[in-house]
């Protein structure tokens, strides 16, 4: 069965077509890197996937049924989280929130959820992390509560929207290479979004491009070669492999490591 | 404008200190607990904007013969339902409320001038008069501060969760805008108690003050909001009671205990 799966879908906002008749398949239980310059619609691809926004053209499939707004079996972390960084509370009431939160009903947190979010907090060992206000926490660690929420409910699918923005190289590698034990041991299958391929590399079975409005799939050597971007970017793009990492560069200047920086004026 | 009351008699012998003890009561639990959340979601301008827009609904009721505090909650509640409806994502929102604050006052004002007792009126308005609540607007504070906790009660759960991670919530499939404007409602009606307490220019001191100590001082929220509504209470309480000893105005004194436990709050905290 396959975990996700766009065909020929496209997303209109403020008058751009964001993703245009982009099609792909993602595997149960694959780990898929989800990349591509700022704007290329790495966050609009997710949140369709979430059932959020209006297709203009094509049909999503999640988990083999047409997609719609709160599936089960889907993990979410979004991007934007300052509420979440910015809290006073517990990791651990925060998560309780969501776990509580998705329907009416009495305040009153019962066993079988408490043993959830127990179990979940354990996956990621987050258990005694999640007694401290969430705002005392270190970038690397508010991501493995994140993580931890994400897999409550057991999904089938993870939907990780750039879980390395804002961390230090050595928490961005220890939150790769958790989601990949996970993956592992879970078999959910993940679609991962980041800025930069290197830190993902050892751990992902595909990667997914998007560049003006394009996407291509396929495993790093298919995909990330100068013929494959410069077709999907409309534009020169040179890969330049030292050792085992990558650098995707355009007119001189490191494609990710721009969009990179260029993300960081905004956050 | 008060009776001469001897401070030697403890004060609850007095029927109208009861009353407010009861009224201040009712008001500040609902204040405070709304207030937690209005703290959480960071709307409390918006807050502050709607008592405003109460100002003029009370005075256009009074001018029309009508109770100021139907007033006060109808208009109000109809103002949070337009915010509500607005939503929060536009990036005039503050403007526009601020202009509508503008605009409820100068007709507030307007109404006042057409309005023959004027000048007790809008001090009570402004500045609240919780020593003049007589038995039917308690009996309505109550009954309002009843269904408005129920209320609140009812949508606390997904309320919290689209408060504190709106994009998860939205994605879990979460009535993002039933539950901001149904929110808004309940802010309108917890401010029209607010303000006939200690009037539509502090409905602050209730209804944020307390709430912003309670989240600076409790990690959980079950706890935030039960200590925000305590503060409220004990503020509202502790106003009360130094104004009969000091006969300075119980506003002065809510407003003040207020600040003194979110400055001390952070302090700590």
């Amino acid at each position: 069965m396959s975990a996700l799966s766009f065909e020929g879908v496209t997303v209109r906002l403020g008058g751009r077509d964001v993703l245009k008749q982009t099609s792909f398949d993602m595997r149960a239980g694959e780990f898929v890197g989800l990349l591509g310059a700022n704007g290329s619609g790495k966050t609009t691809l997710l949140r369709a996937a979430l059932g959020l926004l209006p297709l203009r053209a094509g049909a999503i499939r999640v988990l083999g049924r047409p997609v719609a707004r709160g599936m089960a079996g889907v993990g979410y972390m979004p991007q934007t989280r300052a509420a979440f960084a910015s809290a006073r509370l517990t990791g651990r009431t925060m998560i309780e929130t969501a776990a509580m939160g998705a329907r009416f009903g009495v305040w009153r947190l019962d066993a079988g959820t408490r043993r959830d979010i127990d179990a979940a907090l354990d996956l990621v060992d987050a258990r005694d992390l999640a007694r401290a206000p969430v705002a005392d926490l270190s970038g690397g660690q508010r991501q493995r509560l994140l993580l931890a929420q994400a897999l409550l409910g057991k999904p089938r699918l993870l939907l990780l929207d750039e879980p390395l923005i804002s961390l230090d190289p050595a928490q961005q590698s220890a939150v790769v290479a958790m989601i990949g034990r996970l993956r592992g041991e879970l078999g959910v299958a993940v679609l991962f979004s980041a800025h930069e391929l290197n830190p993902l590399l050892s751990h992902i079975d595909r990667v997914l491009y998007l560049g003006a409005g394009a996407a291509a799939i396929g495993t790093v050597d298919e995909v990330v070669t100068g013929e494959m971007l410069s077709r999907l970017y409309g534009a020169e793009v040179e890969v330049v492999r030292v050792g085992a990492r990558i650098f995707v560069m355009t007119g001189g200047v490191e494609l990710d490591a721009h969009a990179h920086q260029h993300d960081h004026a905004h956050v | 404008m008060r009776t001469p009351i001897s401070t030697t008699t403890p004060m609850f012998e007095y029927e109208f200190m009861r009353t407010a003890f009861a009224a201040a009561g009712a008001a500040a639990v609902l204040s405070g607990a709304v207030g937690y959340f209005l703290v959480l979601r960071g709307q409390t301008f918006a807050g502050h904007a709607l008592s405003h827009v109460g100002f003029t609904g009370a005075t256009g009721a009074a001018l029309l013969g009508l109770p100021p505090l139907a007033g006060l909650v109808g208009f109000s509640a109809l103002a949070g339902l337009l915010m509500g409806l607005i939503g929060e994502k536009w990036s005039e929102r503050d403007v526009a409320i601020g202009m509508v604050l503008t605009l409820s006052l100068g007709f507030g004002l307007l109404f006042l001038h057409f309005y023959t007792s004027a000048a007790t009126q809008a001090t009570a308005l402004l500045f609240g008069n919780v020593l003049g609540v007589d038995a039917r607007a308690l009996a309505s504070l109550l009954a309002l501060s009843a269904v408005s906790l129920a209320a609140l009660g009812a949508i606390a759960r997904p309320l919290a969760f689209a408060s504190l991670q709106p994009e998860l919530a939205e994605a879990r499939g979460l009535p993002m805008q039933a539950l901001s404007v149904g929110f808004l409602v309940i802010v309108a009606v917890a401010v029209a108690e607010a303000a006939s307490i200690v009037g539509v220019l502090l409905v602050f001191a209730l209804m944020v003050g307390p709430a912003a100590a309670s989240r600076a001082l409790t990690r959980s929220l079950g706890a935030g909001v039960a200590l925000a509504a305590a503060l409220a209470v004990g503020e509202a309480w502790g106003g009360l009671t130094l104004s009969f000893y000091t006969d300075w105005p119980t506003s002065f004194w809510i407003a003040a205990l207020s600040g003194a436990v979110y400055f001390m709050a952070l302090a700590v905290a």
